[in-house]
């Protein structure tokens, strides 16, 4: 989250509402550690990253839904057999993230 | 009343730790409590009973340097999961102690910043231990590397690095010695062979517990990977930095088997 505070700072001084996404836990291999972030301001700009680029277009289709909704909620992304046309991470892994308004 | 982010961007601002508990799955998703070294935590998840072991938690993985997930029951009982409680703790930046300021103290500087450390280079001779020589160093000091780490070694831990790179026993011998006798997590000399052989007696002679020079002085420092330029050589360094703290054997991953993370 450090590492986007600078966007984080102009979109809140901008008045634009703002999604924040965190990595909360990694299960097996995942390019980010828990605390990883990403931001997603309300005309789809992005800051961050959660992975190495497999979900992020995921990750941004989910806040754009938060910002619809004001839900907070965890989402999980991984392989699974009965999952198998869903967003996954090509090494395998399964990271779970927390997406939240950044309202506090 | 000032926000949860405003408290959490002044702390990382002005390097001060500071750790955000959320809980994330279970009654009262989203909320939070702050929490820092000598602050009053603020905010609430809810409960205050909960708040109560959640603050107690945060602060031990803040001092850590931990982050992840923890799960309680509705009013902090232990092995319960009906609340999930995400801690994200953000630790001031490692520090890395540098002595000697030479030809490849600017590379090592370089590198140690792409990794994030706050980097320190100290040496006692002033035309050298310049911030024009340094420009990319967060401070450069004028001193015995010893006299440094008397006044700063008790700031030093795990996470922290001392490198020396002075290759002169006048002043290696005694920071050695004086870095042994902080938590310091890693501790790297560099010299040659022959040097490294002659600063071991050296060590011995001065007095130094040779066991902890043993597991605990890298020397020569860094991996062998052949290079010779400072660059390459500050790489090897950094490498061996990062190897110490996760314990790999810093082999090709095409050479070994089993989890990469």
């Amino acid at each position: 989250m450090k590492e986007i505070m600078a966007d984080l700072d102009r979109w809140r001084a901008q008045g634009r509402r703002v999604v924040l996404a965190r990595v909360v836990d990694i299960e097996g291999s995942g390019p980010r550690l828990p605390g990883a972030a990403m931001a997603v301001a309300d005309d789809g700009e992005v800051a961050g990253s959660v992975s190495g680029g497999c979900v992020e277009g995921a990750v941004v289709a989910e806040a754009l839904d938060i910002l619809a909704t004001g839900d907070r909620r965890l989402v999980t992304f991984g392989y699974s057999d009965d999952d198998a046309f869903a967003v996954g991470l090509t090494c395998g892994g399964t990271v779970h993230l927390f997406l939240e308004p950044l309202d506090w | 009343m000032t926000s949860i982010y405003d408290l959490w961007r002044s702390a990382v601002t002005d390097s001060r730790p500071v750790a955000i508990a959320t809980v994330v799955e279970g009654p009262g998703v989203g909320a939070k409590i702050l929490v820092g070294e000598d602050i009053e935590p603020v905010g609430s998840l809810g409960d205050p009973d909960l708040d109560r072991v959640v603050v107690r938690d945060a602060i031990g993985e803040l001092a850590g340097g931990r982050t992840g997930v923890r799960h309680y029951g509705p009013h902090g009982e232990a092995r319960e999961e009906t609340v999930s409680v995400f801690i994200e703790s953000f630790a001031p930046p490692p520090q890395m102690l540098i002595f000697g300021a030479v030809d490849f103290t600017g590379a090592l500087v370089r590198i140690a910043k792409v990794l994030g450390y706050r980097v320190t280079v100290c040496d006692a001779r002033e035309v050298f231990a310049t911030h024009r020589r340094f420009p990319q160093a967060d401070e450069v000091v004028v001193d015995w590397p010893h006299r440094l780490l008397e006044r700063v070694g008790d700031r030093l831990g795990p996470r922290d690095a001392v490198c020396v790179l002075t290759h002169d026993h006048k002043f290696d011998i005694p920071a050695i010695i004086a870095a042994l006798g902080t938590e310091v997590g890693y501790l790297g000399a560099m010299g040659s062979r022959r040097t490294n052989a002659e600063r071991l007696l050296r060590l011995e002679q001065d007095g130094a517990d040779m066991d902890e020079v043993r597991t605990r002085l890298s020397a020569p420092i860094g991996l062998d990977l052949g290079g010779r330029t400072p660059e390459e050589t500050a790489i090897s360094i950094c490498a061996e930095i990062i190897a110490a703290r996760t314990g790999r054997p810093a082999a090709s991953l095409s050479v070994t088997e089993g989890p990469i993370h």
